[in-house]
């Protein structure tokens, strides 16, 4: 039993990472209705930067500020030469103008930087907690443990920022209604630019953990993926259905990959969260916390 | 003055209902074709043959048939791939164990493979809209390339998974070089743009349409939406898979499953959306520009590179190609984004009224 | 559209013209990667082979006087470029491409029968197809130095080693933790072949592409609680798979990686969390060699590198780029000591290949001792070599912790004649009748 909650609990901490990068597509989906595939690409450029400017002598303070700055300038030059001129566009096209970003974005990592792999380390070891192996005989990461902690950190900043700030309740006018927003004075190129740099932010987080714990290498794009069964589950537009999503999709996808796998030959980690939210879907066909649509002809 | 349709008189309904109505498009298509099947395998070499028009035939096929689905019924896909998948490994597995089958039998059989499971899949689109949908077909992306590498009955239980094709042969001639493979190629990517075409301007076509435009209204004026959607997901997986199976057999010879990946699934949605959704013609332009543009930036990189010499960094020509991809996608979409064929659009409009505008 | 093709025409045969100048040339293409996820090993690889051809071509005015010559062509690691780099390439030169390097298990299954048809040799050091190895059937394809079956017998005979004796392999169980693909399945057979030789339980844990999430696989790792873990990883899955084997706290020193697996780009990223760590080689880190010397001597001090990370010169990735250059190029020399000194066609290639012998004294005149270990190749015998060396991680470097490791030749070749008889019938090929083959000159 006591591995059935390892393996639980593992779940859970692995589904905060994901929800890390799947919080950065809700930003932007929530803002502007674009699906935002290069976020991916976004927190391998963060974390290649980081660590780049790391190399080049500067320290970790100093270094991140930079990143944090060269983030948000990155953010408000996306929203400023691809999305604006985009505005009004179908969804699949803006989606479509996305990949090609990522790929603008991959390019210019590697170009920058070079293509060499590198290892960050955040100081906190990715090891078990002592204390609590000895008492319960489970595996907790100190690394995961802070991870979350940095999660919780982060969704509490957002939703401090987004109910008790200016900028926050213009953000939410926004996401409810464009041209509303736009009648009653919010200055909607603005929220947009705001809301490329925060994401840009979201990015650097997630690219700093998720770089500690893979390396800080090309492969960094490949934790879109993992967050889309995330976004699908929890509803594009909810920043806590990123968290539950997250959630459920890191819990499930280990226990299946542990109890169910080995009588189909395993490997079961890469398809299961979608066919789960798949199921999920047919149930609630705008994911858990996304908004009902209603339609009218 | 060149594409004026004046002075062109139906006079019975089935000239009126034609494929090309206007004789100047009956003519270029005709011309096309010939160019095709005659002017082309005398002028191309090689290389020509075998490392871009096959291809190019091949990706503008799966994009006819992505176009079916998102372009006329407005369902998104991101799967393409995984149905290419099941028609190149349902093809092999035809030639393989029923003894004496047809090539083209077993194309057409692994594109029926494909519809099936393309009907699997599309199931959820009854309830599922939009981007959310794309789950769906994600679904099949993954777990279809999980279940080719896992289930080794697939592979003929070869060590490393992947499949070689089968001598090819049609009525006792063998299609082994790039020209014989081109002309197979040709035939069925024509025979079955063509059914595309004419399907799409039929009532079912027409049913697609209403449901990509509402799909509340469609149900309200009573069109099946199960069927119909289905239909949909049916047809345009079986155009996916027997690109899969030409893909396999025409192109590369030897597949794995890993080679039919989500890039593969994006790389067919790019050729839609920048050739034009919702047009035939536009899966030709959309795959022609993907097809072609990497080896152009890569054909002008390298020969820059050896004129200015080896001092530049290695990754440099590599990295700033795949820069100016993406930016040319984020571009071409900025500049028109209803894709080629509205450009080409445009371009019969002003032919229409050259050189007199007024 | 039709604008944008006469300009590609008359772009390539601009490039046709500029590249048929020079007589005395012989032209290797070099289709790599050097973008995308996996550029590190592509760059590096890429890097010291090109280095090593610039260095042959400086210090010895090229081979037998023929200038070797080259270009690059970006394949992404996607089949589908891999082809077109090499329909591309194949006609260049004066004797067209002689001899290809595809450097993915893909690309080299996709080029089999093209490359035969046009009469190029495949070179696949330490990729590709395995059964290749039986030259008998694939008379063009050259999966040189060992194969993925070669170095997993190895790895058992290393554990033996480890353990104190073959018979105390009896009654341990090892896992197999793979990458969940072609490349990663290939050595599940042979494995449950040497389990059952010599009664250890083997136990298989597939990873799912990319691989860089993986707390359910070593949750079952210890849950299990094998006596040895085989890590066959891919990228970003190796850095992944030590740091997760650090959370679950396995020894590190009992996890044996392919080779694939054993670079400085897999140790690095994972920090603290990959000292101990063991993985095969076919070659060495390390830039004392004189071969490498050479290199920094004849082509970096005139700014000529490949490498724009000097401290990469002498990693595991660049060191590799050097033993494909040195093949290369030997193979060049046996084919000119038969055909003459003038640039090789890719038939005559083919023969310098397969008739190759790198002895150790060879190695000692190429500053190679130790770098890499001696060949001999045959019309039987694609592979040639078969040996491995343990490396192991010390935090900062790979260090050999073993002389070379022969496999274990009566249980694979069997596996290698089988499987190429079986690819033979089903393409309806006859295989070669190696006794009435050319002997070596």
């Amino acid at each position: 039993m006591s591995f059935f909650f390892e393996v639980l609990i593992g779940g859970l901490l692995s589904g905060v990472m994901y929800s890390l990068v799947a919080l950065g597509f809700v930003l932007i989906y929530k803002a502007s209705g674009v699906f935002n595939f290069a976020q991916g690409s976004l927190v391998f450029f963060a974390a290649l930067t980081f660590v780049g400017l790391r190399e080049h002598g500067f320290n970790s303070a100093l270094a991140l500020l930079a990143t944090l700055g060269v983030m948000i300038v990155l953010g408000l030059l996306i929203e400023r030469i691809v999305l604006r001129p985009l505005v009004n566009q179908p969804q699949i096209t803006l989606f479509m103008a996305t990949i090609g970003l990522s790929f603008v974005i991959e390019g210019f990592a590697q170009l920058l930087w070079g293509a060499n792999v590198r290892g960050l380390e955040l100081g906190i070891q990715d090891e078990p907690i002592e204390q609590i192996t000895t008492y319960t005989g489970m595996n907790v990461s100190k690394f995961d443990l802070s991870a979350a902690g940095i999660a919780a950190l982060l969704v509490t900043g957002l939703a401090l920022f987004f109910s008790r700030t200016r900028i926050g309740r213009a953000l939410r006018a926004v996401a409810d209604d464009h041209q509303a927003a736009l009648a009653v004075g919010i200055p909607l190129q603005q929220i947009w630019g705001i809301v490329w740099a925060v994401a840009g932010f979201v990015a650097l987080v997630a690219g700093l953990l998720w770089g500690a714990r893979n390396g800080v290498q090309f492969a960094l794009t490949f934790v879109a993926l993992k967050a889309l069964p995330v976004l699908i589950l929890g509803g594009f537009e909810s920043i806590p259905g990123a968290i539950v999503g997250g959630l459920i999709v890191g819990a499930s996808e280990k226990l299946a990959e542990v109890y169910l796998g080995p009588y189909v030959g395993g490997g079961i980690e890469g398809w299961f969260p979608y066919v789960l939210a798949l199921v999920f879907l047919l149930f609630r066909p705008e994911g858990l916390f996304g908004e009902k649509h209603i339609d009218r002809v | 003055m060149l594409y004026r349709e004046a002075g062109q008189f139906k006079a019975s309904y089935a000239t009126d209902q034609q494929i090309f109505p206007i004789r100047q498009d009956r003519i270029a298509v005709a011309a096309l074709t010939a160019l095709a099947f005659v002017i082309v395998p005398l002028v191309a070499d090689q290389y020509w043959l075998s490392a871009i028009l096959i291809p190019f035939l091949i990706f503008a096929l799966a994009a006819v048939g992505l176009n079916i689905l998102t372009g006329y019924a407005g369902q998104l896909s991101l799967g393409t791939a995984a149905f290419m998948a099941v028609g190149a490994f349902g093809a092999w597995n035809f030639v393989l164990r029923v003894p004496g089958m047809p090539l083209l039998v077993a194309f057409a059989l692994g594109g029926i493979c494909a519809a099936l499971v393309g009907i699997v899949f599309g199931l959820p689109s009854l309830r599922i809209k939009g981007f959310y949908l794309a789950v769906a077909t994600l679904a099949a992306q993954f777990f279809v390339v999980w279940a080719l590498t896992k289930f080794n009955w697939f592979s003929n239980y070869s060590t490393s998974g992947v499949i070689t094709t089968q001598r090819m042969e049609i009525l006792g001639f063998a299609f082994d070089t790039p020209r014989a493979k081109y002309f197979l190629t040709l035939t069925v990517v024509v025979v079955l743009a063509l059914a595309a075409k004419n399907m799409v301007r039929s009532s079912i076509g027409r049913a697609w349409m209403a449901i990509r435009d509402m799909d509340v209204a469609a149900e309200v004026i009573g069109i099946p939406m199960l069927r119909t959607k289905l239909l949909a997901f049916a047809i345009s997986s079986f155009y996916a898979g027997v690109a899969g199976a030409l893909y396999a057999y025409c192109y590369l010879g030897t597949v794995e499953p890993e080679g039919f990946n989500l890039d593969l699934s994006f790389k067919i949605l790019f050729m839609i959306i920048l050739g034009g959704v919702g047009s035939i013609l536009g899966s030709f332009l959309g795959a022609g520009f993907i097809v072609l543009l990497p080896i152009f930036l890569n054909t002008v990189a390298r020969p820059l590179e050896n004129l200015l010499g080896l001092s530049l960094p290695p990754g440099l020509m590599s990295n700033l190609e795949l820069i100016v991809f993406g930016g040319l996608i984020i571009f071409f979409l900025i500049v028109e984004p209803h894709g080629l064929a509205r450009l080409w659009q445009i371009t019969k409009e002003k032919l229409r009224l050259w050189p007199f505008p007024h | 559209m039709k604008s944008v093709k006469s300009a590609l025409l008359g772009l390539a045969l601009l490039g046709v013209a500029a590249s048929a100048h020079a007589q005395n040339e012989q032209f290797i293409p070099m289709n790599g990667y050097w973008v995308g996820p996996y550029a590190a090993g592509g760059s590096g690889i890429f890097g010291g082979f090109i280095d090593y051809i610039n260095m042959i071509n400086a210090r010895d005015g090229g081979v037998g006087g023929v200038k070797l010559t080259y270009e690059k062509c970006e394949t992404e690691y996607n089949n589908a470029r891999g082809v077109e780099c090499y329909e591309r390439e194949k006609k260049k030169g004066p004797t067209g491409a002689t001899v290809i390097h595809p450097l993915s298990t893909g690309i080299t299954y996709s080029l089999i029968d093209k490359a035969a048809a046009d009469k190029i040799p495949i070179i696949s050091l330490g990729y590709g197809r395995t059964d290749a190895s039986d030259g008998r059937v694939f008379p063009y394809v050259f999966p040189l130095i060992t194969n993925y079956w070669s170095q997993n017998t190895a790895k058992i005979k290393f554990i033996g080693m480890r353990e104190g004796g073959m018979d105390k392999l009896k009654g341990l169980t090892i896992v197999n933790i793979y990458h969940d693909s072609a490349y990663g399945k290939e050595t599940i057979p042979i494995l449950d072949a040497q389990a059952k030789k010599y009664g250890f339980t083997v136990k298989h844990i597939p990873v799912p592409h990319p691989g860089n999430e993986q707390g359910s696989q070593w949750l079952q790792v210890r849950q299990i609680k094998p006596d040895w873990v085989i890590l066959r990883g891919w990228g970003v899955m190796n850095p992944t798979a030590l740091k997760a084997a650090a959370k679950i706290g396995y020894p590190r020193d009992r996890i044996i990686g392919v080779w694939w697996s054993g670079a400085e780009e897999d140790t690095i990223p994972a920090g603290d969390a990959a000292k101990g760590y063991i993985a095969a080689g076919f070659n060495v880190a390390g830039a004392n060699f004189p071969v490498i010397q050479d290199i920094k001597k004849y082509v970096y001090t005139k700014f000529k590198g490949e490498m724009e990370d000097q401290t990469r010169i002498g990693s595991i990735y660049y060191n590799r780029g050097v033993v494909h250059g040195i093949v290369t190029v030997e193979a060049i020399r046996k084919g000119q000591e038969k055909f003459g000194k003038k640039p090789l066609t890719g038939e005559q290639m083919r023969w310098g290949i397969e008739n190759l012998q790198i002895s150790e004294a060879r190695l000692k005149e190429l500053g190679a001792t130790g770098f890499m270990q001696p060949l001999k190749v045959s019309c039987m015998d694609h592979e040639g070599g078969g040996a491995v060396k343990f490396l192991q991680w010390d935090g900062n470097k790979w260090n050999a912790i073993t002389d070379w490791i022969q496999p274990d030749r009566e249980l694979v070749r069997p596996m290698i004649e089988q499987s190429a008889a079986a690819y033979a019938k089903e393409k309806n090929l006859t295989p070669r009748d190696c006794t009435k083959e050319a002997p070596p000159a």
